[in-house]
């Protein structure tokens, strides 16, 4: 099974764990599996157009999926998937 | 409601320092602390470098993936977890943005400095609410941690 690692501000919404063993065959798939298992997930992991939210980075192995094959990447029994945040923020205006 | 956020008065002070060294760029970090059951406190920061792009540092700030990593890992090391995030706005309020909420990510503390002319006039601390349409301010505590 998959490890996927939960980050500390998003594990009030997943029972307060902080890694589950997902049997998922790619990195799309894995999300949502991770999100019918937790639904208040849902909405800091994805917009309401269902897009990833700005703030979500996906690493399998260390590597960003955004370098491999987005959430059409494969993932197998012995990966690790990570959900790591960026933070960004300030005043109002243009970005 | 949400849990009071406690300080030491020279955390928050090297936060204000940070943000007057940044001015006039937004400065951000993270603040390192524990969750109590009564109240988060924080008891030291991991100031970070401003990785957007120079034209608009004045008024963005971000934090990478890769900086988180190193913050978590720095964080396990000294026993404390990540508890929120702070950065300054130059010359405008301590108030969150609607920028800073569509970026926000649940559970942080966001600590807010306004940094008026160069000089730090005033940090506030804000949650986002469960339903993401709003922040709830915290109670900011001075006072120097009690556990560690």
């Amino acid at each position: 099974m998959t490890v996927l690692r939960i980050p500390t501000p998003l594990r009030p919404y997943a029972e307060g764990v902080s890694e589950i063993e997902i049997g998922a065959e790619n990195v799309g798939l894995a999300l949502e599996e991770l999100t019918s298992r937790y639904p208040a997930l849902r909405k800091h992991l994805f917009t309401d157009d269902g897009e990833l939210r700005s703030y979500v980075n996906l690493f399998l192995n260390d590597e960003d999926i955004r370098h491999l094959q987005g959430t059409d990447t494969p993932v197998s029994p012995d990966d690790r998937l990570m959900i790591i945040p960026s933070i960004a923020g300030g005043w109002e205006g243009q970005s | 409601m949400s849990k009071p956020l406690k300080i030491g008065p020279e955390v928050l002070k090297r936060i204000h320092e940070h943000g007057e060294q940044s001015y006039p760029e937004e400065g951000a970090g993270l603040l390192l602390g524990h969750e109590g059951n009564d109240l988060r406190e924080v008891v030291a920061i991991l100031p970070l470098t401003n990785a957007r792009e120079d034209t608009a540092r004045h008024n963005r700030y971000l934090i990478t993936p890769q900086d988180m990593i190193a913050g978590e890992n720095e964080a396990i090391r000294l026993g404390l977890d990540i508890v929120g995030v702070f950065h300054s706005h130059p010359d405008h309020p301590n108030r969150p943005s609607e920028f800073d909420r569509e970026w926000a990510l649940p559970w942080y503390s966001y600590l807010i400095t306004s940094v008026s002319a160069g000089k730090a006039a005033g940090s506030r601390s804000w949650r986002l609410k469960d339903d993401r349409q709003e922040f709830s301010e915290e109670t900011l505590l001075l006072g120097e941690a009690e556990s560690n």
